[in-house]
Order: structure tokens, then C-alpha cells, then sequence
């Protein structure tokens, strides 16, 4: 038999900062999961994904990483009542290439569709559908958990209502999701009537998501934050809804366009994204218009270009996503905007989106009822880690929260501040994370 | 229109009967996900139970038409005997898939002349009685293919792997011809040669460079030899003209590199 666990230094998280080599396992079947929480030896363990987290909490370099993405099995799937069962592994791309036909749909999904349901579930993913469906736990009937010091348990809602709200938006830390049923979402067809709307500054966008979201199922914004003074927080806002044409036509993986190399680094600097934010309004600024979209390019528009993180060369990326509540948002959101207008150290994709009331599942669920803004910053060291620690501090200030997944800096207090309800948390001893030994030192 | 006949001729499609040897390996699952959604009808002979049972729950979620259990171990069992009972099952065969094989660790099996036997019973020996037993069949169907997955390593020796090479070796040689006597009945042979692919076989070598594939590249070539072409396919494609040249490096050249 040989080592279940083997030292790879190609395993990065989606931002691809650290680059710490990783002692990984890779198994297949469900029945060698209770070997590999044997082979351990005493080091952490962590289950991982699809590694499309950008920081460090699917990352384990003193430890070793349990690979779940070839645990990837339907086990149930009933098209009459639209409920589903799968292995935790398996990818929401393959679901929906199962689902769909059927006239079903994820009941939220997040901006890329190569993500497992283990990890989807363990960040308690939010989508455009937020201020209707809530997150994805809420949509989770049941689930396998394997702990290393129960063995293996069913969780619903009602059956462990502790342990259950520890694993949605666990982040790998309360055992092993083995599997999962969940409950999908009919819909009229594959496709949506997405409305394209440009706004002028922040003002604009506030009336627009007021407008939105009682009509409108899938809401989201784009904002461009290099735009000043009365013009801050232009954007282009796009709202949508299903069709009821009646196609079901799933995707298919096939035609995936890929990024082989890393850009070099010179390619992303404050002008070309400058130019590329400046364009990207031109182009749609004109006058609002409605298309019909298949869900592919409505929900995964980064998905056409496969590896697409790698255009940020070898230092790799930094996402920072935050939350502001109801009663700061207006204010919060302005700050945030101003201070990175005025660093000039532009992210190509800001994205902004109101959450809805529903309240979410999981002790560490990030969403709640506010306002969200999610950036990407080209690493450049310092610079961007001190203006990261500046946005930390509005956040901070709003009584805001930020999103483990997207993290790869933030401090204990930060964290605790983000997660009052810490204390309860129902960790497995095994478990732990780069991002983990972080936040609890 | 009226009037008009708008009948359709509509060919009956009758959904393949596929028969999986080694069913739990990662390419032969992979393929097995690339037949379910036709509606083929597949059994899957491995020995772990359970694992079968978790695979065809997927297949057939996946539009499998059956998908059928059967724990067994290939390397002992009595493949004519038990591919008849197979057969009868399935009530026909269109695809057999030889899919098992172990890769064993060249050193130890040359240390160990019993554990060297072993791997090629299992690899060899066993595998030509599945051969012969399905080339049986085919031969009374006058129709139907065998799929038998073999291995670049099986094209030259090399001192890193020649016990497992010249089990792939040997196979692809019964394979062809196999072939050969099928051609003028209407079945076919087909050997898959694949070359450094990322499954648990070769989980210990870490960071795979660019000539590494992944099962579900495999699974497309083995999913096309089972349309059409053979008696031999390499997996990916350009594995062909690597194996030419290495075929035809001059043994004095050879000798001096260590592949
Ligand atoms: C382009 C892009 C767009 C995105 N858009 C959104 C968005 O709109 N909304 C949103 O919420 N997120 C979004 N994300 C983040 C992404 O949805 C989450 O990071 C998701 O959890 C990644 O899933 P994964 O399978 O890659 O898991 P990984 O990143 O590999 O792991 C995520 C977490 O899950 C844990 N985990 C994984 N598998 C298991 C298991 N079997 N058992 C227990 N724990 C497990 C890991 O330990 C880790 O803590 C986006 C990411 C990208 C790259």
C-alpha cells in the first residue's frame, strides 16, 4: 500500500499567493476516508474541494489536505420532487448537467459553477438570488458527517441542530462532509430575461436595488472603482428573471477556453485596468437593454475563460469581500469606494449586491441583510495588504463582517468581530486550516 | 401537407449492452459515465461490492437504462463460465470493456519472483482467458467489440517497468490478433494504450508535468474505439509519435537513457 498522502507544491488556492506545498490525498470512495483519518498520524486534516476559495481557508501546510473532488457520485436523484443526493465532491457544473434537462436548477448558486457541493456548503455560498433564496445551507435537507471523534453521522436541521449549524459555513473544520441531499429549484427553462442597466454614481444604484428586488429573482452590480467625485460608484446593474420559453438545455464542459501560462505581471497595472474599467462601462453604458441569456454566461461569465486566475500573474490575486448591515450601508459603501478611488490600486471586477432578510443556516455563514461588496486586487505586497487593513477598518466601523473564502490576512479580532457567535462553534479536534491557525491564535 | 406522409422512419435504438471488467478503476468509471447517458445497459464485475453499488447508483442517475452489480474477482474467476452467465444476463454483449490490471513496483517484483507471477496472472494470463472468452462470443454474434486497456509501457521494455510492460505487451499482441480473425465476421478488437494518466494507480507521483491525463481524457478514446477504428488506439493521440520514436531509438542510444 503506498502513502495515502503525498507532498505536492501545485496545490494553490484560487488567488494563488501562497505557495506553501501541501501533503494531499486524493481518495475515490467514501470507505477509504476512515483510513485516511487514521493515516493521519497527528497532523491536521482538511477537506478541500475545488480550491476555488482565494485565500487561505482550503489550505493546510502544516497538515495534511483530504482532495474530495473525485468523491463525486450521484447517489439519489428524484426528477418527480426535485431532490437530490450526492457525494460531496461532486461539482455544481455536474449537477446541472444532470439537473437541468429535467427542469431543475441549483437553488443558488455562486459565480462559478466548478465548485463541489462540499465546498459550497462548508462557505455557505451566497448567489444573485440572495434577497429571495438566502444561502445554498438553507437548501440542504440533509447531510453525511464524519467526524474523527463520533464516526459517521446524518445531520438535518432538526436531528443535531448544533453540530448542523456549525457545518454549514464550517469551513472544513467540523469533520468531513461526506455527502448531501438537497432540495432544487424548478424553473420555465435554461434561460433568463436579464435587464442591463447603467447607473451614474451610488445614488443611483441605491434606488435601482430598491427597485429591484421584490420583481426581480437575480439582482447584481458592477461597479467601477476608479470613478471619483460625482461619479462615484458608477456601475452597470443587471437583473433577471427565468424565461418561460421552455428550453432545458444544459451546458457542456467541453468548450472551455483555458489559460495555459501566467500573465506577466505587467499586464495588470493601474492603466490597463483603468482602461479596461472605463471600457467596460463605455460598453454598456448606452441605452438599458433586456436579452435572453442562458444561465451560463448569466451566472459564470469568468467560467468561459478556465484558469482566468492566472492573468494576474505569479504574485496571484487578492479578493476582498465585505459586508456592511442595513443601517450603514449607504455611508460604508461610499467609504470603501473613495478609499480605493484614491489609492488608484483599481480591481478590475467590483461587484456589488444587496442581501435579502433570509437568515442564513451556519454559525460562520457569511451573508446577512446589507449590502456586499466583493473586489479583486492584484497582490502587490504591502501596498495592497496596507489598503486592504484601511477597508478592514470602515468594515470594522459599520459593524460589517468579512468572507472567510475570500480571505487570506484578516486577524482574530476581525474574525470574531465578523462571527460573534465564535463560541459555539462545534470544531472536530482533527480539522484545521492555514486560515483557522490564524483567526484562533 | 395534408396528405402528405410525415412518417419518419425511426431506426430502433436498442440501448448497448456493455460489460465493465475492473468497473471500480478510475478509467473505467469515467467511461462507464461517458456510455449512461444513452441509456446503455451496463454490468460492472470488480471486487468491492459496495463501490459497484455506489457507481451504479451514479450511472444510473446519470441515464443508465440498468446498471448491474457484480462483485467478482477477475483474476480467479472462470471468465468463460462466468462471461456466459454475464451474456445471458445482458441478453447479448455489444461492448466488453477490460479495464483491470495492477502496476506493481519493478523493483520489488524483481526481488520477489512470486509477487512477479502474480501481477502477471492477473495481467496476462487472466486477462487473455476474458479475451478469448469474449472473442467467443463476438464470434457467434457476428457482431460486438472488445475493448482491452493496455499501455505505452507495453511498446518497448525499459528497465524501470518491464514486468508490467511485457504483461501490456502481451496483451496488445492477443488483442491484434484477435482483431485480425474477428475483421471478417463483423466484430472488432480494439487495444487502448494510454500513456501516464492521473489515477490512484499513480497517486505517489506528485506534480504531474503537461504529459499527464486525466481519466476522463482516456474515457473519450476508449468511448470512440468502441464507435469505430482500432485494432490499436493510443490514449491521448499523441502518444503515437512519441511511441515511434522511442520504438525506433537505436539501441545503442537506448541503452544510455534513462526512460
Ligand atoms: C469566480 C468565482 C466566483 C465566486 N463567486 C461566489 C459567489 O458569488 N458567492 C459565494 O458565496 N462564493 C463565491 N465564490 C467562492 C466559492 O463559491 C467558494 O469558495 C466555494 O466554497 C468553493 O468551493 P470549492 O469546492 O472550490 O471548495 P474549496 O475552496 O476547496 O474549499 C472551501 C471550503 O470548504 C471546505 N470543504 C470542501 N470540501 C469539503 C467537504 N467535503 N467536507 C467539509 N468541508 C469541505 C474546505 O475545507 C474549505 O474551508 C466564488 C469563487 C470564484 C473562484
Amino acid at each position: 500500500m503506498s502513502e495515502p498522502f503525498v507532498t505536492r507544491s501545485d496545490i494553490l488556492s484560487w488567488g494563488r499567493v501562497v505557495r506553501a506545498p501541501q501533503r494531499v490525498a486524493t481518495p475515490r470512495f467514501r470507505d477509504e476516508l476512515d483510513k485516511l483519518l487514521g493515516a493521519a498520524n497527528g497532523a491536521s486534516l482538511l477537506p478541500i474541494g475545488l480550491r476555488r476559495s482565494y485565500g487561505d481557508s482550503c489550505l493546510n501546510d502544516t497538515g495534511d489536505l483530504i482532495d474530495m473532488s473525485r468523491v463525486d457520485r450521484f447517489i439519489a436523484f428524484d426528477p418527480a420532487q426535485g431532490i437530490l443526493r450526492a457525494e460531496a465532491g461532486t461539482s455544481f457544473s455536474e449537477i446541472l448537467r444532470l439537473i437541468v434537462p429535467h427542469g431543475w436548477f441549483l437553488p443558488v448558486t455562486p459565480g462559478t459553477r466548478f465548485v463541489t457541493l462540499g465546498g459550497a456548503i462548508a462557505n455557505d455560498v451566497h448567489g444573485k438570488n440572495h434577497h429571495r433564496a438566502g444561502t445554498f445551507g438553507r437548501h440542504v435537507r440533509a447531510l453525511g458527517l464524519l467526524r474523527s471523534d463520533r464516526g459517521h453521522l446524518t445531520l438535518t436541521p432538526e436531528s443535531d441542530a448544533a453540530l448542523f449549524a456549525s457545518t454549514i459555513g464550517g469551513l472544513g473544520l467540523t469533520g468531513i462532509i461526506e455527502w448531501a441531499e438537497i432540495a432544487l429549484v424548478k424553473t420555465d427553462s435554461s434561460s433568463l430575461e436579464v435587464e442591463t442597466i447603467p447607473f451614474e454614481n451610488l445614488d443611483a444604484f441605491w434606488s435601482l436595488a430598491d427597485a429591484s428586488t421584490e420583481k426581480f429573482e437575480h439582482t447584481v452590480a458592477w461597479v467601477d472603482c476608479l470613478s471619483r467625485g460625482e461619479s462615484l460608484g458608477r456601475g452597470i446593474f443587471s437583473r433577471g428573471n427565468w424565461t418561460p420559453y421552455g428550453f432545458h438545455d444544459a451546458h457542456d464542459d467541453k468548450t472551455w477556453k483555458r489559460v495555459v501560462a501566467d500573465a506577466p505581471e505587467f499586464l495588470l497595472n493601474p492603466l490597463s485596468i483603468g482602461a479596461f474599467n472605463e471600457l467596460y462601462y463605455r460598453l454598456h453604458a448606452g441605452r438599458p437593454h433586456t436579452k435572453l441569456q442562458h444561465y451560463v454566461p448569466f451566472f459564470y461569465p469568468l467560467d468561459a475563460i478556465h484558469g482566468w486566475n492566472r492573468l494576474y500573474g505569479r504574485s496571484g490575486l487578492l479578493q476582498y469581500q465585505c459586508l456592511v448591515p442595513r443601517a450603514t450601508e449607504r455611508e460604508a459603501i461610499r467609504a470603501l469606494l473613495e478609499e480605493i478611488a484614491k489609492e488608484g490600486q483599481a480591481s478590475f471586477l467590483a461587484v456589488l449586491k444587496t442581501f435579502g432578510d433570509v437568515p442564513a443556516s451556519g454559525l460562520f455563514s457569511f451573508p446577512r441583510a446589507g449590502t456586499t461588496l466583493a473586489l479583486d486586487f492584484p497582490n502587490r505586497g504591502a501596498a495592497t495588504l496596507a489598503l486592504l487593513t484601511r477597508l478592514d477598518a470602515i468594515v470594522r466601523d459599520a459593524g460589517g463582517a468579512l468572507y472567510p473564502a475570500k480571505d487570506g490576512r484578516i486577524s482574530r479580532e476581525m474574525f470574531r468581530l465578523s462571527f460573534p457567535r465564535w463560541q459555539e462553534f462545534e470544531k472536530d479536534p482533527a480539522m484545521s486550516s492555514d486560515f483557522w491557525r490564524r483567526v484562533s491564535a | 401537407m395534408s396528405g402528405a406522409s410525415t412518417e419518419i422512419a425511426v431506426a430502433p435504438v436498442t440501448p448497448l449492452r456493455i460489460i465493465i471488467l475492473g468497473a471500480t478503476s478510475a478509467i473505467a468509471e469515467a467511461t462507464a459515465r461517458l456510455w449512461a447517458p444513452g441509456g446503455a445497459r451496463i454490468l460492472l464485475a470488480g471486487r468491492n461490492e459496495a463501490r459497484l453499488n455506489e457507481i451504479a447508483s451514479d450511472l444510473k442517475a446519470r441515464g443508465a437504462a440498468e446498471a448491474i452489480d457484480w462483485p467478482l474477482d477477475c483474476a480467479s474467476a472462470n471468465a468463460s463460465a462466468e462471461l456466459g452467465k454475464m451474456v445471458d444476463r445482458l441478453g447479448g454483449l455489444d461492448i466488453l470493456l477490460l479495464a483491470y490490471g495492477v502496476l506493481g513496483e519493478q523493483a520489488e517484483l524483481e526481488r520477489d519472483p512470486a509477487a512477479a507471477a502474480r501481477l502477471i496472472t492477473t495481467n496476462f494470463s487472466s486477462a487473455a482467458a476474458w479475451c478469448l472468452a469474449a472473442t467467443a462470443v463476438l464470434e457467434k454474434q457476428g457482431a460486438g467489440t472488445l475493448l482491452v486497456i493496455g499501455s505505452v509501457a507495453g511498446d518497448r521494455g525499459r528497465r524501470s517497468n518491464f514486468i508490467y510492460g511485457a504483461t501490456k505487451g502481451g496483451l496488445a499482441l492477443l488483442v491484434e490478433g484477435i482483431a485480425h480473425k474477428l475483421a471478417p465476421l463483423g466484430a472488432r478488437a480494439v487495444i487502448i494504450k494510454p500513456g501516464f494518466v492521473d489515477t490512484p494507480m499513480t497517486a505517489a507521483i506528485a506534480n504531474k508535468g503537461p504529459l499527464w491525463a486525466k481519466p476522463e481524457a482516456i474515457a473519450a478514446s476508449i468511448v470512440r474505439a468502441g464507435e469505430k477504428g482500432g485494432p490499436e488506439i493510443y490514449a491521448p493521440g499523441f502518444w503515437r509519435g512519441i511511441m515511434i520514436v522511442i520504438r525506433n531509438l537505436p539501441v545503442a542510444i537506448f541503452n544510455k537513457i534513462n526512460i
